[in-house]
């Protein structure tokens, strides 16, 4: 936790931007260089930044520990869930060319989709191990 | 060009490699080890790997080094363990015997960038050729990890899952427990 105002002032400019960052290279990782694993990773980031700076119990009231476990599973979930879709419509496991009237609109749907819950995942994942090492810190 | 910037940014590694081991305080070895991220991305890119040199820059400069931060503010009351000197005959033994293992393996290697390689062969011709036609996806890195080795990627979300799940078993809440065998007892 810092108390400088500097760092405080300019975290709060900073994060937002981090997070909108994160969700370009989540959403822009088809045509651009990024996709979920890096996007996860700059989004949890962003709250990394505020959690160094206003202290981590502040940023488990924006994010608590609950919500970032369910999230962890949720992401896996939702890509499994991708694979089984594909199962019911008629293909194979994971298989996106079913999931649309056309093969290549149900390949870009199934992407984003997967990329998603690579992206949900991670994020939650990471935020997770940084709480975890932070609650160990011992009081100054 | 290159070659020039290849020359570079390997000193700079190798330099930052010895200086890792060189310095004795902890947070400038982290510190130190960020940077050898950074170097190591950079590297990516001019093997142009973007995708790469993305995940490197934001996991092994960003993520990594917070977390190693973190674990140093950690244990900064645990107790020290000097090395003692005269014991430094095995580990470099061992050092020396695994880097020429690694050199050794090496030789079996196909040679950098060569056309002929298993790599490029088999299914990398098809991924190109057909790539974006099937996916629509104009990434080819995308479509790759995403699509065509959707599996792949699903085991690798699984593994992050699992290495949280590890995390948190281990590190996290200790009262819980004490709770729950508080319990147990009653």
């Amino acid at each position: 936790m810092s108390e400088s105002l500097i760092l405080r002032v300019v975290t709060k400019w900073l994060v937002p931007v981090i997070l909108l960052f994160a969700l370009y290279v989540q959403f822009h990782g088809d045509y651009s260089p990024g996709g979920g694993f890096q996007a996860g990773v700059i989004f949890s980031s962003g709250f990394l930044l505020y959690a160094l700076v206003y202290g981590v119990d502040a940023t488990t009231r924006v994010l608590p520990e609950a919500v970032l476990r369910i999230g962890a599973c949720l992401g896996v979930l939702l890509y499994g869930g991708v694979g089984v879709v594909s199962l019911i419509r008629g293909g194979t496991f994971l298989n996106y060319s079913v999931l649309a009237e056309t093969p290549v609109a149900g390949q870009h749907l199934g992407i984003i989709l997967i990329e998603l819950g690579v992206g949900i995942t991670v994020a939650c994942v990471m935020l997770l191990l940084f709480y975890t090492f932070a609650r160990n810190i011992p009081p100054q | 060009m290159s070659l020039l910037l290849n020359t570079v940014l390997l000193v700079f590694l190798l330099v930052t490699a010895f200086a890792v081991m060189r310095v004795k305080v902890l947070l400038a070895m982290v510190m130190l080890f960020g940077l050898y991220s950074l170097l190591v991305s950079s590297l990516f890119v001019v093997l142009d790997a973007p995708d790469v040199a993305f995940t490197e820059a934001a996991v092994g400069t960003g993520i990594s080094t917070v977390l190693m931060l973190a674990t140093l503010a950690a244990i900064r009351h645990g107790h020290s363990a000097p090395i003692k000197p005269g014991k430094r005959a095995l580990p470099l033994a061992l050092s020396l015997a695994m880097g020429a293992l690694l050199i050794f393996g090496i030789q079996d290697l196909p040679n950098f960038g060569e056309a002929n390689s298993p790599a490029y062969r088999e299914v990398a011709q098809h991924y190109i050729d057909k790539g974006q036609q099937e996916t629509g996806v104009p990434n080819l890195v995308t479509a790759v990890l995403a699509s065509y080795r959707g599996f792949d990627t699903l085991g690798e979300v699984t593994v992050v899952l699992t290495a949280g799940i590890g995390v948190l078993l281990l590190l996290g809440r200790r009262e819980k427990v004490h709770l729950i065998a508080r319990k147990s007892n009653e």
